[in-house]
């Protein structure tokens, strides 16, 4: 624990982030974008707006997609986060990551964990979505490299269970 | 314990393969011989070398500490073949989407004969030397040089790496060296086989080739073909680490308060509720601002909120946008430095409009700042450890960063070591020849003392409000069309700020290149062609911004040349192609898109309407169709690209796809939607992305891009999308609707806008 500021005003909050039980003790104020990266270790969500603009910092709070810049860590209490670093089982890639390295679906890689969980919710309620489903998915999730293109072609091949074109990957 | 990290060099595509603790472990003893190799190579400073932060938990550290180099073969600053097989690539650019760690890896693979899977990458430390970028002179990232300026010196690396493990193996088995081949990782002769790691220690003792032997680019396998990107893995799986993603032990956050107008200074400020307040460590004044000190984000951003300062004035630039706007507008209606002047525009402009019965046209065009507002803001953790100092941020001029922490923190540039990081992106932002951004994180760090590490992170006012910006620009173009329809005149003045004196690498007044770049070498035959630059000074610092004057140049130039083609009764790709004279590359890329669009004109279905543009920059040539319609907002719907270029020699097809893309989406988003605007007073309206926006997923183009296949040195990709993707787009808008665009951003004009009700049928 890094924050070393008088424990008088910090509450302990106890919630499942990718599978394991996690105490922390926050104070009231913190969101849970900022205990995620600082305080449990997991920096894969991003810091971009902190306005719920861009959607970089996008994580599941029980299983719905939330920007966890809007959300305050004691909200969490009781509830299940799952972050991008949660996705892959031990090696077994989740298959929208592995569309998104077969796809090249990022540029620079900081909106690539928001697209990433925004999509992971998408195909958890609907796993054939329309085109303009997947779209509307993750429309609320800022590239400013444009990577976009990439990134609808790496969810259609998810949803197309369609294998990628043959890349000279040895 | 959290320790400063940096990523893996296996940036890992190869992983798939291997467990994570494998892979972990890989990389432990990579980093080890990085260090430990590449000091023996050329006593290099290499920074603190660690595992990525899964591995950073107690009691990694000590293991990465003590991982050796025994056997790695380094035959020089950017080839390093570990025992395990793995070939790390020292990359002495910035990867921040562009591509680098792939591309100068895909280049040393080839002439090594290497497989990709065994590839790795990871960032050279600041040298100023040794990692020089050849267009520069010094190591820097920037005017889309990466693999330009690397080409033949990765090409060298790799062959000669390959002589020296070939020549160990001959010695080996006792064969000659003519008889060794190497192929996918693996070398041979007659019943002899061998991996580049089992002759690694051998290959050490050869005697480097003083003239390696390159590859017939025909013989190339792994150039020119769309290989997996090496930090696939890592960024897919929220493992890359940048910047903002450092938390070392102890880490100090600290948030800045930058003063409200471009020059102006603190005069004094109150701390006392800020410092109340739990988590608040400090708020000090440094020659930037009012940095404040915190045990976390939270805390800074609320102890940022209730400090009050008060500013001094005096010599801040204190004009609106539209008053400077309207100084250029005066300086551009009389000729500046001459940066080409044939002919008699004066004499041809005269005669087109009282004499012999031609046109002319006479537009002033408006380019606004624009920020480069990338994902990651300027962040950086800088800490003093004794006499030393070490430091981490996306540096992509790193000896200038180094140097300039140097300067601030008291010590020799040796002693700080510079952790290049994972960069959020930059389109130009990051590339400072004067390191202002590594200045002022030292100073934040000085000013709090000790020797706890200070990370300062810019929020997003700090960065749309923070200068730098590419600069506001207002062109004048006039020019002549006369009564057969020939183009006769073209005279253009811009008048803007020179980026290379505001950033002190120029204090002369002589024209600045990047000035009138794109415009100075017009491609088309027009005989009386006259372009003049007034550089004129604003208190705004200004910066390249991705694809620099082109940025603005393309658009008026490429906008122009329409107009005046639609006033000649010429067709835009013909008329063009007849103008283009022997620029056969530029031909090559505009006849290549038009073919793919099958061009008949600027009519297209379903009410849309075609336009297209050309441009040649930083060596490459892009040309561009936008079939665009009428959105529901009355603004421009771009809904197909198609884009051709030619960039010599491709090395990585797939990445030039993605940054022609990139660079389309970029442009568009600037040109339809943004301006930084200073008010009266000279304080900037714009904070965030809501007031700041980009095209999003659903306003993207679909684009379908061509790379001409080319033998010539591969040149520029991550800039030349951008220049003709808005112009391409505006002269389809003013196909569809007959409104010329000719201030920007198109929000902002009041005839950007189509009234849909005078405009439907424009497609029948």
């Amino acid at each position: 624990m890094s924050d070393n500021s008088p424990t008088s005003g910090k509450q302990l909050v106890t919630m499942t982030v990718n599978g394991e039980q996690t105490e922390v003790a926050i104070e009231p104020r913190r969101v849970l974008l900022d205990v995620l990266r600082h305080d449990v270790g997991l920096t894969g969500s991003k810091k971009v707006c902190e306005m719920g603009d861009c959607g970089a910092c996008t994580v599941h709070l029980d299983g719905a997609p939330v920007y966890s810049c809007l959300v305050l860590g004691i909200e969490c209490a009781g509830k299940k986060v799952d972050t991008i670093e949660g996705l892959a089982k031990g090696n077994q890639l989740d298959p929208i990551q592995q569309a998104f390295i077969d796809h090249d679906a990022f540029q620079c890689g900081f909106c690539t964990s928001g697209q990433i969980m925004s999509l992971k919710a998408l195909f958890e309620d609907s796993p054939k979505p329309s085109d303009e489903q997947i779209v509307t998915a993750v429309s609320g999730n800022l590239c400013r490299c444009g990577a976009y293109q990439n990134i609808v072609k790496a969810a259609q091949a998810v949803r197309d269970e369609a294998k990628p074109e043959t890349r000279n990957d040895d | 314990m959290n320790t400063p990290i940096n990523n893996s060099i296996a940036a890992d595509m190869g992983a798939a393969m291997q467990d994570n603790v494998s892979e972990d472990q890989s990389v432990v003893s990579r980093r080890g011989f990085l260090l430990s190799s590449a000091v023996a190579a050329g006593g290099l400073a290499i920074g603190m070398y660690l595992p990525s932060r899964a591995d950073a938990r107690p009691g990694m550290a000590n293991v990465m500490q003590n991982a050796g180099g025994e056997g790695v073969f380094a035959p020089n600053a950017f080839v390093r073949i570990a025992p395990d097989d793995t070939v790390t690539v020292v990359i002495k650019h910035i990867e921040f989407g562009q591509g680098p760690y792939t591309g100068l890896s895909t280049i040393v693979a080839e002439e090594l004969d290497a497989s990709w899977s065994q590839m790795r990458a990871d960032a050279a430390p600041a040298d100023a030397d040794t990692y020089k970028n050849f267009a520069f002179g010094t190591q820097g990232t920037g005017g889309s040089t990466a693999i330009a300026n690397s080409y033949e010196q990765m090409r060298k690396a790799g062959a000669t790496a390959r002589a020296m493990l070939v020549a160990a193996a001959a010695e080996r088995w006792n064969v000659a060296v003519s008889d060794v081949s190497v192929s996918n990782g693996v070398v041979s002769a007659t019943a002899n086989t061998a991996t580049f790691g089992e002759l690694a220690a051998d290959a050490m003792r050869q005697n480097p080739p003083k003239k390696p032997t390159l590859k017939d680019p025909a013989n190339f396998k792994l150039i020119g073909t769309n290989l997996p990107k090496l930090d696939s893995r890592i960024k897919t799986t929220g493992k890359a680490i940048y910047t903002l993603d450092q938390y070392p032990d102890n880490v100090v956050t600290a948030v800045i308060e930058h003063a409200p107008q471009f020059g102006a200074t603190l005069k004094s400020f109150d701390a006392a509720e800020a410092l109340k307040q739990p988590g608040v460590l400090a708020v000090k004044a440094v020659p930037q601002g009012v940095a404040v000190y915190a045990e976390n984000t939270a805390a800074a951003l609320k102890a940022k909120q209730s400090i009050t300062a008060s500013w001094d004035s005096n010599k801040a630039e204190t004009r609106s946008s539209e008053q400077i706007r309207a100084d250029f507008s005066k300086a551009a209606r009389k000729p500046g430095l001459v940066a080409v002047s044939n002919g008699n525009v004066d004499q041809a402009i005269n005669d087109a409009a009282n004499i012999d019965k031609g046109r002319t046209l006479d537009v002033e065009y408006f380019h606004p700042f624009l920020a480069h507002a990338p994902m990651e803001t300027l962040d950086a953790v800088i800490q003093r450890q004794g006499k030393n100092v070490v430091s981490w941020l996306g540096s992509q001029f790193p000896a200038a960063d180094q140097k300039a922490i140097a300067k601030v923190m008291g010590v020799s540039p040796k002693n700080v070591t510079l952790n290049t990081q994972f960069a959020g992106g930059s389109f130009g932002r990051r590339a400072q020849p004067g390191a202002p951004f590594a200045a002022e994180a030292a100073e934040v760090a000085k000013a709090f003392g000790g020797d706890r590490p200070v990370k300062l992170m810019w929020t997003r006012d700090n960065d749309i409000r923070g200068g730098w910006y590419r600069p506001l620009t207002v062109a004048r173009l006039r020019g002549a069309v006369d009564a057969s329809g020939n183009i006769t005149a073209w005279d253009e003045t811009i008048a803007t700020q020179s980026i290379t004196q505001e950033t002190g690498m120029d204090s002369g007044k002589q024209l600045d290149p990047k000035v009138v770049e794109g415009s100075k070498d017009l491609p088309y035959g027009i005989k009386n062609h006259r372009v003049t630059a007034h550089q004129l000074n604003t208190g705004v610092p200004v910066l390249w911004w991705r694809s620099v004057g082109h940025s603005h140049n393309g658009y008026h130039t490429e906008t122009f040349i329409d107009q005046l083609l639609e006033m000649a009764g010429k067709d835009p790709v013909a008329g063009r192609m007849a103008l283009l004279g022997d620029h056969e590359r530029h031909k090559g890329v505009l006849q290549r898109v038009a073919d793919m669009a099958s061009w008949s004109g600027t009519h297209a279905n379903d009410g849309r309407m075609r336009g297209v543009a050309v441009h040649k920059s930083f060596d490459s040539y892009v040309a561009q169709i936008h079939e665009v319609s009428i959105g529901n907002d009355g603004l421009p719907k771009v809904h197909k690209v198609w884009c051709a270029v030619d960039c010599g020699v491709a090395v990585n097809p797939n990445v030039i796809a993605a940054q022609m893309e990139g660079g389309i989406g970029y442009g568009l988003s600037a040109i339809l939607y943004n301006a930084v605007t200073l008010q009266a007073g000279g304080k900037v309206l714009e904070s965030n992305f809501d007031q700041y926006r980009s095209l999003r997923i659903h306003e993207m183009p679909a684009v379908e891009t061509s790379v001409i296949k080319s033998a010539k040195a591969p040149t520029g990709v991550g800039e030349p999308g951008l220049p003709p993707a808005g112009p391409a787009m505006a002269n389809a808008w003013r196909a569809l609707t007959g409104n010329a665009v000719s201030s920007l951003p198109f929000t902002a004009t009041a005839n950007a806008s189509a009234r849909r009700k005078n405009t439907t049928g424009a497609s029948s």
